[in-house]
């Protein structure tokens, strides 16, 4: 068990969001031939359900951490479109240092330059191929940011004292940050 | 990789001088010219009656038969996915998709080949009803047509996704007329597209039932 948790705490977790099945299952297939961990969902509202923004109305749900090193969503999606993820994510105290990537299958420069300056880390232009997957490594996070996922968790940090709350998380965090360490420097 | 040790399944590893009747015959399947090395075996392969029960030859003369299918499905392989880009049906996209299936994810494009056709349906169905209506709502044919034109790119459907564009710009014009037609094209083109893949399909699988493996496209 100690090992799963460990493998699961050294591998990057990527959240996918498109409302195309197709495109769901090749990002997620692109993902994890670079041995990415991957959460793939069809919706913004799902992705930050996932991340735990929507949880008021999930009283009952049981409390996980949610660890995310980089979301990839799509732009043109119903209701909640990429840009309006990017925003929401961005304007999030403990989301927004989250690396967030656009996709898109039009090239509408107006639209890349809006996403860009939002604080999106970069666009591809759909189909996403091989060598887009291959330039998303250096965007992200060395540690995952670690999401408490319910609204029972959240009100439980609260209560935390600072010093609590380093204890509970950081050292997870720290592994990852030892790690990325020894491999990259 | 393709077939076993001894077998001649890829003309590319073997050297074979054929007789003029068997190199008419190779020739349909594959470009390049075979050359025979005439080993005892391959007198069998020339000259055995076809009525011939399989069975009741020896086993090796058997097994060069088996093999022999292989090769030749192979080869039928080979020469219709080329096909299918050089007539543009397919194009790069589809190849990045083989490219993504390996042995952990073997049936990795049919599976999404699968999802493509289902969501296809569902669209030109979605479609045929939005340009039924007595006022049509453009807005929602165009935002159909920019998902089939989506998801057709991301399977390398090309001669689909290239349909789309006109019909994306009838739908700007408000032309019910030029968009029906439009999505009678697309019909045509998908049914097309769709046939050619389960006829590749199919050939995979009569391959892979004879026994043989899956020659590698690049």
């Amino acid at each position: 068990m100690a090992q799963v948790q460990t493998t699961m705490d050294t591998q990057f977790h990527v959240l996918a969001v498109d409302d195309s099945i197709i495109d769901r299952k090749l990002i997620e297939r692109l993902l994890k031939t670079s041995s990415y961990q991957v959460t793939v969902v069809d919706s913004g509202s799902k992705a930050l359900e996932f991340l735990g923004l929507l949880s008021e109305e999930k009283e009952g749900a049981e409390a996980r951490e949610v660890g995310v090193n980089l979301i990839i969503t799509d732009y043109s999606m119903p209701e909640m479109t990429g840009y309006d993820l990017l925003r929401k994510i961005k304007g999030s105290s403990y989301l927004k240092d989250i690396p967030v990537i656009i996709m898109s299958s039009e090239n509408v420069p107006s639209r890349i330059n809006r996403c860009l300056e939002e604080g999106a880390e970069e666009f591809f232009l759909k189909p996403v191929q091989q060598s887009d997957v291959n330039r998303i490594k250096p965007h992200l996070m060395r540690e995952k940011v670690m999401v408490p996922n319910g609204l029972k968790r959240r009100k439980a940090m609260a209560d935390l004292s600072p010093d609590q709350k380093t204890r509970k998380y950081n050292n997870s965090n720290n592994l990852c940050g030892i790690f990325w360490q020894n491999i990259c420097e | 990789m393709v077939g076993t040790a001894n077998s001649f399944t890829t003309g590319r590893n073997r050297i074979t001088n054929p007789t003029n009747h068997s190199q008419k015959r190779l020739q349909i399947y594959h470009g390049t010219n075979l050359h025979f090395c005439t080993t005892p075996f391959d007198c069998y392969f020339l000259f055995a009656p076809p009525a011939t029960p399989l069975p009741l030859l020896p086993k090796a003369v058997y097994q060069r038969f088996k093999e022999m299918e292989v090769g030749q499905l192979q080869r039928s392989f080979v020469e219709y996915m080329a096909s299918l880009f050089r007539e543009g049906f397919l194009d790069a996209q589809f190849s990045q998709l083989q490219q993504l299936q390996d042995d952990s994810n073997p049936d990795f494009v049919v599976e999404v080949v699968s999802l493509f056709f289902e969501d296809s349906e569902r669209l030109l169905n979605d479609l045929t009803t939005a340009l039924d209506q007595p006022n049509v709502d453009f807005k929602q044919v165009d935002a159909h047509v920019h998902q089939l034109k989506g998801s057709s790119s991301s399977v390398g459907a090309q001669r689909v996704k290239n349909c789309c564009i006109p019909f994306r710009n009838c739908c700007e014009e408000h032309n019910t007329e030029a968009c029906l037609r439009c999505l009678q094209q697309i019909k045509q083109e998908y049914l097309l597209v769709k046939s050619k893949l389960q006829t590749l399909f199919e050939l995979e699988q009569q391959i892979v039932a004879a026994g043989g493996a899956i020659p590698m496209v690049q």
